[in-house]
């Protein structure tokens, strides 16, 4: 209990140091952000005006307090660009990036988790060592060209599903919706069940090496029954820690396929922000996406202890 | 044209050869000892490969970068243009080529950065005050858990794209992982018995790490620079797809495969040559870097 009191403080640090980082890189922006949003050709007292509305003619630890408590209270301020609320502007496009990536998750871990197995159980066979290969091919892929090559293929010449876009009417159409979301959703889960399964084959062969599986053989147990019984929850551990970071690989996934797929997710909106400068934006989504990577990891870090008690133990020893 | 860029079949033949030599009794003793993991060879082939190619479209490519030539355009292979030509007419292949020597660049580059800032934070955080380790050593793991997209999306938007901001972003993202790597590495070279035995015998600290410390450690880092490097050229390819690389004319495989997207339908070698490009490159690297590790770490030896 005191370690997962402990686990969350060490959390609260991160993301408060997380936030003084984006927040500092952003201020070193040549120019400042009256210069950004006005552009060429200002009078001063324009820029005077704008910088003591923006805030910006405070000192820096000023403006980091007043910015962090307005997004405590939600308000994420008002994009440059389009004049919106940020917050507003980040919930519109949620309905599209989270079950882009969460069945891009889920559809990977289904896939990966058996194949990572049975790549480790039958590491000499053609089906071990072909795994193997693929996903050493796999991790070497990079995520966009999956998701070009398979719109060539299945999008533009076969023609069984949309090259890109999502219905203007959103989910109101939930066929269309979800036809536009499934090669998204197929290309991340391909570019991570390289990586993972690589993961959960090693995971799965370091339990295949220990004392313990060889007795539960010698015993009489099958090699498939020894494994579920007593090899399966030691495999977990260190699989869990990946399940946590490749949730957020499949959100920044996500943010990078959208741009191959046009969809007008929250990947479109950084990119957009990003090229058009659009600061309060960019800080919102920048850190509000390793807020969810830095809550992922300690997420991750409690879920290993409640499987493995010796990770409980070995605290108290300590 | 696909065989120009696919090595895999002759480099995979040759491996075969020293492959089958320890199975031979008597004689192939000392060379069965030597011989080389199959991971570094065809590692070291294909980067070896992607090297030279970029570093002859320095002096030469069969068109230049702006020739539009006879303008045919969204062509596809041919005998004058071997990769076709994109949709203004210019060789894809010379294209093609200065990509390698830009990928390169980018990994050596990031390579560099992260190399001698994560082994400087890294020796500084393993050898020093305990309070020095923990404050390098969280802010470490902060980088670890920041993604690397993410930090290439603030540094562009403050410095604008270009090549050196993805190198910067790239470089200080992978530093993180070196800095981890060495401060572990550091730590337990300097708990050792004979680095206690050579500072009793009067080495100083700068003797111990160059003479103790850094040959122990300089494998494992090698390693991690070449996964590095691996992951450099798949993120410089995301970032100039995405439009945050280096702008025109530099050629970056990531904005040829962009720029072929919407033509592809007619011309569909622009949108599958850069990517096979990108896979032969971090392919070579990601191999190259498990043959290193095969090759010096004997706890590995085995069928992992």
């Amino acid at each position: 209990m005191r370690a997962a009191l402990l686990r969350i403080g060490a959390l609260l640090i991160s993301l408060v140091l997380a936030s003084v980082v984006v927040f500092v890189v952003l201020r070193l922006l040549p120019g400042d952000a009256a210069g950004a949003t006005l552009g060429v050709g200002t009078t001063t007292d324009q820029l005077d005006q704008l910088r003591s509305e923006l805030g910006t003619d405070q000192p820096v630890v000023t403006q980091y307090v007043q910015w962090l408590g307005q997004v405590v209270r939600g308000d994420l301020g008002t994009s440059f660009v389009s004049r919106l609320p940020v917050a507003d502007l980040i919930t519109q496009k949620l309905p599209i990036t989270v079950p882009l990536s969460l069945s891009a998750f889920v559809l990977a871990v289904l896939v990966s988790v058996p194949l990572g197995v049975i790549a480790a159980v039958h590491r000499r066979g053609p089906v071990g060592v072909a795994v193997s290969a693929v996903s050493q091919l796999g991790v070497a892929v990079p995520v966009f060209w999956v998701g070009v090559l398979l719109v060539l293929v299945l999008a533009l010449q076969a023609r069984w599903l949309p090259a890109g876009g999502f219905p203007r009417t959103g989910w109101d159409d939930p066929a269309a919706a979800v036809r536009s979301l499934v090669l998204p959703v197929v290309t991340v889960a391909i570019a991570m069940s390289a990586v993972m399964v690589r993961y959960v084959r090693s995971a799965t062969l370091d339990v295949l090496d220990q004392d313990y599986l060889r007795t539960a053989r010698s015993l009489g147990y099958g090699r498939w029954h020894a494994l579920a019984r007593h090899g399966l929850r030691n495999a977990a551990v260190p699989v869990v820690s990946i399940l946590g970071i490749e949730l957020a690989t499949s959100l920044l996934g996500a943010v990078v396929i959208e741009n191959v797929f046009a969809l007008p997710g929250l990947g479109t909106l950084l990119l957009d922000s990003v090229t058009s400068r659009d600061l309060p934006v960019v800080q919102a989504l920048v850190l509000g996406l390793t807020a969810v990577v830095l809550i992922m990891n300690a997420l991750v870090d409690l879920g290993q202890r409640a499987i493995d008690p010796r990770l409980r133990t070995a605290e108290v020893a300590a | 044209m696909t065989g120009e860029l696919t090595t895999t079949t002759p480099v995979a033949r040759g491996v075969e050869a020293p492959a089958a030599a320890p199975g031979r009794p008597g004689g192939a003793r000392s060379r069965g000892a030597r011989r080389l993991p199959p991971s570094l060879v065809v590692g070291a082939a294909l980067v070896g490969f992607v090297a030279l190619v970029g570093l002859v479209s320095l002096f030469w490519t069969p068109y230049a970068l702006d020739d539009t030539g006879t303008g045919e355009r969204l062509a596809g292979p041919s005998a004058a243009h071997w990769g076709g030509t994109d949709r203004l007419g210019r060789d894809l292949l010379s294209q093609l080529m200065t990509g390698a020597g830009n990928a390169l660049i980018v990994a050596a580059a990031s390579m560099l950065v992260a190399g001698v800032l994560g082994v400087a934070v890294g020796v500084l955080a393993g050898a020093t005050r305990r309070w020095v380790d923990v404050t390098l050593l969280s802010g470490v793991d902060l980088l670890i858990a920041f993604p690397t997209l993410l930090l290439a999306m603030l540094i562009v938007t403050v410095r604008g794209a270009s090549l050196s901001s993805a190198i910067w972003a790239i470089g200080i993202s992978g530093s993180a992982v070196i800095a981890r790597v060495t401060r572990v590495n550091v730590a337990r070279v300097l708990r050792e018995d004979y680095v206690t035995a050579a500072h009793a015998s009067g080495t100083g600290w700068w003797g111990t790490v160059l003479r103790h410390v850094v040959p122990n450690v300089w494998p494992t880092l090698l390693v991690q620079l070449m996964l590095l490097g691996g992951g450099a050229v798949l993120a410089e390819a995301s970032l100039s797809y995405l439009g945050l690389g280096a702008p025109p004319p530099n050629a970056s495989w990531g904005r040829l495969l962009q720029e072929a997207q919407s033509t592809m339908l007619v011309q569909p070698w622009g949108a599958i040559l850069p990517g096979v490009a990108i896979v032969v490159a971090v392919l070579g690297l990601n191999l190259l870097g498990d043959g290193i590790r095969e090759r010096t770490d004997p706890n590995l030896r085995g069928d992992r």
